[in-house]
């Protein structure tokens, strides 16, 4: 008699015998056809009868006798192996005897699992999450130090300065980036303008868009919109480039030729930063300034010289440097956030990602911070 | 017997410097084969235009008798489910667990249920040596050997008949080379594989390879183990007649 499930069949046809189960298997077992395959073993009733297969009209790949290897050792009638009539297949063996040894390399720890809502396992993963801020502060003040000592000790020997490489650096971070800084600072004069000439014009105050812009201008928006776009220009860049060059062990390789890592990698990159960024604060200044005069002209009907006349009246002697003045300190806190963060990649590219998103991150964070300290200061100081 | 791989007189040129010029190698089934050259002899561009990673400048690549530098996208891609390959330094994604990373083929090319996928890519793991706890690790945390062996798992993911190994010893100790190449003969034979490697290391050619081919100045010469030792072509006899190959004897290859 022949059982009800070979209808539609394709790969698995059962023929139940008074004292055991035929199953006749053919087509092509492999992953592709897994997915067709299953729905037929998991339709077949064996009722616990012996079970003899024929597997001379199928052909195996490794997943199709996985398959194969799968379903007896979950069906197998206890007491009465599966036997094959026939030569069973090949590959059947090598899975049976693959899973039978144990791996030859077995990993050195194993990966701990937890319950999730265990409250030792909180307790210590609060614990482990402090202790790594901790150590992270430590590591922190000492890159801190290290690059003191480095400044320091390279201040008495010139030749440690490294010319060619600050140079370098000065032309990545700083003459490249004129073109997008020069943009960004007319921009934004010109919207401050005419978002000043809009508020004042209802005053009959127009005149004092002059002073909005200069000061503006000179004082917050030139130095703090090119340290952001530095910050995401260059900081990535530091944090990248030094991270490319853990992972390809080339920090590693330094130090074993006995060259200090901060002094060939981090200090050009930091007088650089900090050679280039005041440069360009004075390039953002200057452009901004014509973007402000510009739309004077244009919207307010302001002749040059008259803008020009009251720009210089506007401005203290102050105006200019206490802008200027804070463009090392933001050079310096990008530098540091982006090499920092690139001496800190280990082990894969993932971290390098992660890391050169926080170098960027922490670097506009400070920079923003730092400018908000300067405000209180100067506020302070009556400048 | 087909052959499994078939170049005909592949040119490729960069620039003005010529990497092969007129280059013909053939692979029969069942064979494991082995590609020896020089540095810069263009082995690893062979590599990547047979496995149609790059288009040669000249010629036809056949794989399984189908020409894979006229082939459209699709087509292409089914051609590529249809090898594995392990790159030099294993290549494995760094972001992705071991398991995962001999899952991603699959997941790509088949439609499979997750205990299927688990169990499968375990399988897997576990023909190449690694055990479970090995699989949840990170490529980061794996040794050299492991790597090797965890990115010879990933070629095996869809049950390819044909494998590509580029450089599969590099970087061992000689214990976990000698491991790798009777892991790659055992393989090779329960699976049915052909086997194509670039090797520098002559204890794996010796120990895996049935035939050899040795690219100089653009070209192949093919030939079996004991043909090709008493090669008179200087690169070759310099390469198999050195110093370091003195101590090797012929007898135990192929």
């Amino acid at each position: 008699m022949t059982s009800s499930h070979a209808r539609g069949n394709v790969y698995c046809a059962a023929q139940r015998r008074p004292d055991r189960i035929e199953l006749a298997l053919s087509g092509e077992w492999s992953a592709a056809t897994l997915p067709a395959i299953q729905p037929e073993l998991a339709a077949l009733e064996l009722g616990g009868q012996r079970l003899f297969i024929d597997a001379s009209a199928a052909r195996f790949d490794l997943s199709g006798a996985w398959l194969l290897h799968d379903y007896l050792a979950g069906h197998a009638a206890p007491g009465a192996p599966p036997e094959f009539t026939g030569s069973p297949p090949p590959a059947l063996a090598l899975i049976a005897r693959t899973l039978a040894t144990d791996p030859v390399l077995p990993a050195s720890e194993a990966v701990a699992q937890t319950a999730w809502l265990d409250p030792a396992a909180a307790v210590e993963g609060l614990g482990r999450k402090a202790v790594r801020g901790w150590r992270l502060i430590e590591a922190l003040l000492a890159f801190l130090g290290r690059v003191s000592y480095a400044v320091g000790r390279a201040s008495f020997r010139p030749r440690r300065w490294r010319p060619i490489s600050i140079t370098r650096h000065v032309y990545d971070t700083g003459i490249t980036a004129i073109p997008i800084v020069a943009l960004i600072a007319f921009l934004i004069a010109v919207i401050l303008a005419y978002m000043g000439a809009q508020q004042l014009r209802k005053f009959g105050a127009d005149i004092y868009v002059v002073d909005l812009v200069t000061v503006g201008v000179l004082r917050e928006l030139g130095v703090l919109l090119t340290a952001i776009i530095v910050a995401g220009r260059s900081g990535s860049a530091f944090a990248a480039e030094i991270g490319a060059m853990r992972l390809n062990e080339e920090v590693d390789a330094l130090q074993a030729i006995g060259v200090d890592p901060i002094e060939v990698l981090v200090l050009p990159r930091l007088l650089g930063l900090v050679i280039a960024l005041p440069l360009l604060t004075v390039i953002a200044d200057g452009i901004g300034l014509v973007g402000g005069g510009l739309l004077c002209h244009t919207l307010l009907g302001m002749p040059l010289a008259q803008f020009l006349n009251r720009a210089s009246d506007a401005i203290a002697s102050t105006t200019f440097w206490v802008g200027i003045i804070k463009a090392p300190v933001f050079a310096l806190l990008i530098a540091l956030a982006g090499t920092w963060c690139g001496l800190r990649v280990r082990g894969s590219s993932r971290d390098l990602g992660r890391l050169t998103t926080l170098a960027v991150v922490q670097a506009i964070f400070f920079v923003i911070l730092a400018d908000a300290l300067f405000a209180v200061l100067f506020m302070e100081m009556d400048i | 017997m087909g052959a499994v791989v078939e170049v005909r007189g592949l040119v490729n040129r960069f620039g003005r410097q010529t990497v092969h010029r007129d280059l013909d190698m053939s692979v029969a089934e069942g064979e494991v084969f082995g590609i020896v050259g020089g540095s810069g002899s263009g082995k690893s561009v062979l590599l990547r235009t047979i496995l149609g990673l790059q288009q040669p400048s000249a010629g036809t690549v056949l794989l399984g008798g189908r020409d894979i530098t006229r082939m459209g996208v699709a087509e292409l891609r089914a051609v590529k489910a249809g090898y594995g390959v392990t790159f030099q330094q294993g290549a494995l994604f760094s972001s992705l667990t071991v398991l995962q990373n001999v899952q991603l083929p699959m997941i790509e090319h088949l439609q499979l249920p997750a205990r299927a996928l688990d169990e499968l890519a375990l399988l897997k793991l576990r023909l190449v040596g690694l055990g479970a706890d090995a699989a949840r690790k990170y490529p980061a945390q794996l040794s050299g050997g492991m790597v090797k062996r965890a990115a010879l798992a990933r070629a095996l993911a869809l049950d390819p008949q044909l494998l590509f190994l580029d450089e599969p010893t590099s970087g061992l100790d000689p214990i976990g080379a000698q491991a790798f190449d009777e892991l790659v003969v055992y393989l090779q034979r329960e699976l049915q594989l052909t086997v194509v490697m670039i090797t520098h290391d002559l204890d794996t050619l010796f120990g895996t390879c049935t035939r050899v081919g040795v690219l100089v100045d653009g070209k192949m010469v093919t030939d079996t183990l004991q043909g090709i030792v008493h090669n008179p072509q200087p690169w070759i006899h310099a390469y198999f007649q050195g110093q370091r190959a003195q101590h090797r004897e012929v007898s135990h290859g192929a």
